[in-house]
């Protein structure tokens, strides 16, 4: 029934031809990967219904470490806690593409973890992406190739190369705190007619 | 359905006369709005003109001729723009009108007719903003929309959300937005949603418009209200539950469908089972999902369309009620509400209905129901995360409480079942975990982020006020 999205075993193009030896391949279909795709039937399906997927789903995750990320502005970006004061938040980033790093507090202060490679923060930004997008959305929007011996649904972050660079906080920040607004937002009960278009799914199911 | 019963199975013949040349309609003039009306050939500029004209003989006529004229001549106006919307609109309204009276004759159901309530003098209007934007989406075409338009939705989107009253369009063009965006930039070689946009572009352009949302109550009701179902609705940044039920007034009117609504806004993390924690504003309401009790409500305000605009110090949770007995004793004699004249459309469509001796076959992702003579597929992706009703217990069921819905055909959206699992019988309805998700795979769904509602609070408490 009206669905946009078509599930079907594939790899993202590019990939590895030969796995690298003593390492088992593991078989295409285990990855259940997604791409949206169209058939025939499905693209009429696409353009006369009324109600298809567009946006692609998103998988809930735990809020505490990071409580925002977004692929947006062409970079994978969000705010992620710090470990030691509760009141502090760092801002970090991967560009896709170039993949280059930045983290910083929301004052612009410079991660010290940051240094030839990925300091916690990213780690954090990078495995909750992973969660909430899954990786090959993650990979697809930053440019990366998965090779047919990742293992399934996680990203290669050690590949990612780059460079360390200053990309601003506060943008990043502002759009956290406008999210956050949502939450501020009094609940109401005049009917929505037009949430029908929207039903809730289960592919957030647990 | 056995025998001589009513049910849905008289539904899945043919579609009523006249369905297919009005959306053949419909969807030219969805394909002129994929290219934007400001560029249109000679071939689209043909499609609003055959729209406006199959609505000659109504009072739309006149006007939306005028505006497909000056459209194919290259001219675009604001109010060429809205007369078309109101075409396109007028057509899909007839079309749901034909599918419903043809499931109401399917489902011998009885139908109140639509009365007008009174006014309550003119609107103000803060949706200039909303206007224009929309006039220029249509100009520019969804193949058109960039980086531009897509930021130009902020001002007026925050506009709207800071108005509880405006929030029916702020959730309505919230998700336009964001569907757009996720499919920014749009080439030439991606499918657009045709018709879906031009859906939601429409009723937002009628919603746009002074007085197009706000409707005064009809009166206020009380009684006890037995409840049938509930239907959630998600996108990005909003959830609603939608309940459906019969409402039984004393003095032996005649019982009456109903349904009580409450939405709020949310962030795209917090989905599958914590949507219910955003709700915790209506213990009752979502008490008796949970618990399935039946209501007492006093002197609860409903609108005309059969929608009580819910106020939880107006009821109290009853006697134990089970959907199922309520389905097969209040339903069948219940009056149904209309549907209010500008919400017509096919998708509009929520039927709720019980269905029983049918057997079922699953294909791959795909549940198909087989009653006596005819098939009626499930909505399977219409199975919110946020309840235990599960595709796999849909197809291991013998009852099945659901909504009829329509899009290019007809389907059952199952919102309870019962079914034998393991050879024990189970029961499961979307509400059930309204009040919290309860066993084993309840855990699994606290463990995976029923704590983002609080996490995220926590977070904006300490940073949007310091």
């Amino acid at each position: 029934m009206s669905v946009g999205f078509v599930k079907f075993p594939t790899m993202i193009s590019g990939s590895r031809s030969t796995p690298p030896s003593g390492r088992v391949r593991a078989p295409r279909e285990w990855r259940s990967r997604k791409l949206v795709i169209e058939t025939g039937a499905e693209s009429s399906a696409r353009k006369q219904r009324s109600v298809v997927r567009v946006v692609p789903p998103v998988r809930p995750r735990k809020l505490a470490k990071v409580p925002f990320l977004e692929l947006a502005d062409g970079r994978l970006q969000g705010v992620v806690s710090s470990g030691s004061d509760i009141r502090r938040v760092y801002v970090s980033s991967i560009a896709a593409g170039s993949h280059d790093r930045s983290c910083s507090t929301n004052n612009n202060r410079p991660c010290g973890g940051l240094g030839y490679g990925m300091c916690k923060h990213l780690q954090a930004l990078v495995k909750e992406a992973t969660v909430q997008y899954g990786a090959e959305r993650v990979a697809r929007y930053l440019g990366v190739e998965l090779a047919d011996d990742d293992r399934p649904g996680t990203f290669p972050a050690d590949r990612l190369g780059g460079r360390r660079v200053s990309a601003p906080a506060a943008p990043v920040f502002s759009r956290f705190l406008h999210h956050l607004a949502y939450l501020d937002r009094p609940a109401v009960t005049a009917p929505i007619p037009e949430l029908h278009w929207f039903p809730a799914t289960g592919e957030a199911r647990p | 359905m056995t025998g001589s019963m009513p049910g849905p199975a008289g539904l899945l013949g043919a579609a009523p006369h006249g369905i297919g040349e009005a959306l053949d309609l419909v969807d030219g003039f969805d394909d002129a709005l994929v290219h934007g009306l400001a560029r249109l050939g000679e071939d689209r500029a043909a499609a609003p003109v055959a729209l406006a004209a199959a609505l000659a003989a109504t009072p739309l006529g006149e006007r939306a001729r005028e505006a497909a004229e000056k459209i194919a001549a290259g001219s675009v106006a604001g109010d060429h723009l809205d007369a078309l919307a109101a075409a396109r609109a007028a057509l899909l309204g007839a079309v749901h009108d034909a599918l419903l009276a043809e499931l109401d004759r399917a489902l011998e159901r009885e139908r109140a007719a639509w009365e007008e309530p009174h006014a309550t003098g003119e609107a103000a209007d803060p949706f200039a903003g909303s206007r224009s934007w929309l006039h220029e989406l249509a100009i520019t075409g969804w193949r058109g929309v960039g980086h531009d338009l897509l930021s130009a939705s902020a001002p007026v989107l925050d506009a709207l959300w800071a108005d509880p009253d405006l929030r029916r369009l702020a959730v309505l063009l919230d998700g336009l937005a964001a569907e757009l965006r996720a499919c920014s930039p749009i080439t030439t070689a991606d499918l657009v949603p045709a018709r879906r946009w031009a859906d939601l572009w429409t009723r937002a352009l009628l919603l746009a418009r002074p007085g197009g949302a706000a409707a005064p109550p009809a009166g206020e009701v009380s009684g006890r209200l037995l409840i049938l179902c509930a239907d959630v609705h998600e996108h990005p940044t909003a959830v609603q539950v939608q309940v459906h039920g019969v409402l039984e007034e004393p003095g032996g009117a005649r019982p009456r469908l109903v349904r009580a609504s409450v939405s709020a806004a949310k962030v795209e993390t917090i989905t599958g089972p914590a949507v219910w924690q955003l709700l915790g504003d209506f213990p009752v309401l979502l008490g008796a999902l949970a618990g399935h009790v039946s209501l007492e409500i006093d002197g609860m305000p409903m609108l005309a369309g059969g929608d009580l605009l819910w106020r939880e110090d107006r009821a109290r949770p009853g006697e134990a009620a089970d959907p199922f007995v309520t389905a097969r004793l209040a339903l069948p004699a219940a009056l149904a509400p209309p549907t209010p004249p500008l919400e017509r459309h096919p998708a509009r469509i929520a039927e709720p209905v019980l269905l029983e001796g049918y057997t079922t076959s699953r294909d791959g992702d795909a549940v198909t129901f087989h009653l006596a003579g005819a098939d009626l597929p499930v909505a399977v992706d219409r199975l919110p995360a946020c309840g235990p009703v599960t595709p796999e217990l849909v197809a291991a069921s013998s009852a099945c409480l659901g909504l009829l819905r329509w899009d290019g055909g007809w389907s059952i959206q199952p919102t309870g079942v019962q079914a034998t699992v393991r050879r024990k019988p189970v029961t499961a309805h979307t509400g059930d975990w309204a009040l919290g998700p309860a066993g084993v795979k309840a855990a699994k769904a606290r463990a995976a982020g029923s704590d983002a509602v609080a996490v995220l609070k926590e977070r904006a408490g300490r940073l949007l006020r310091s």
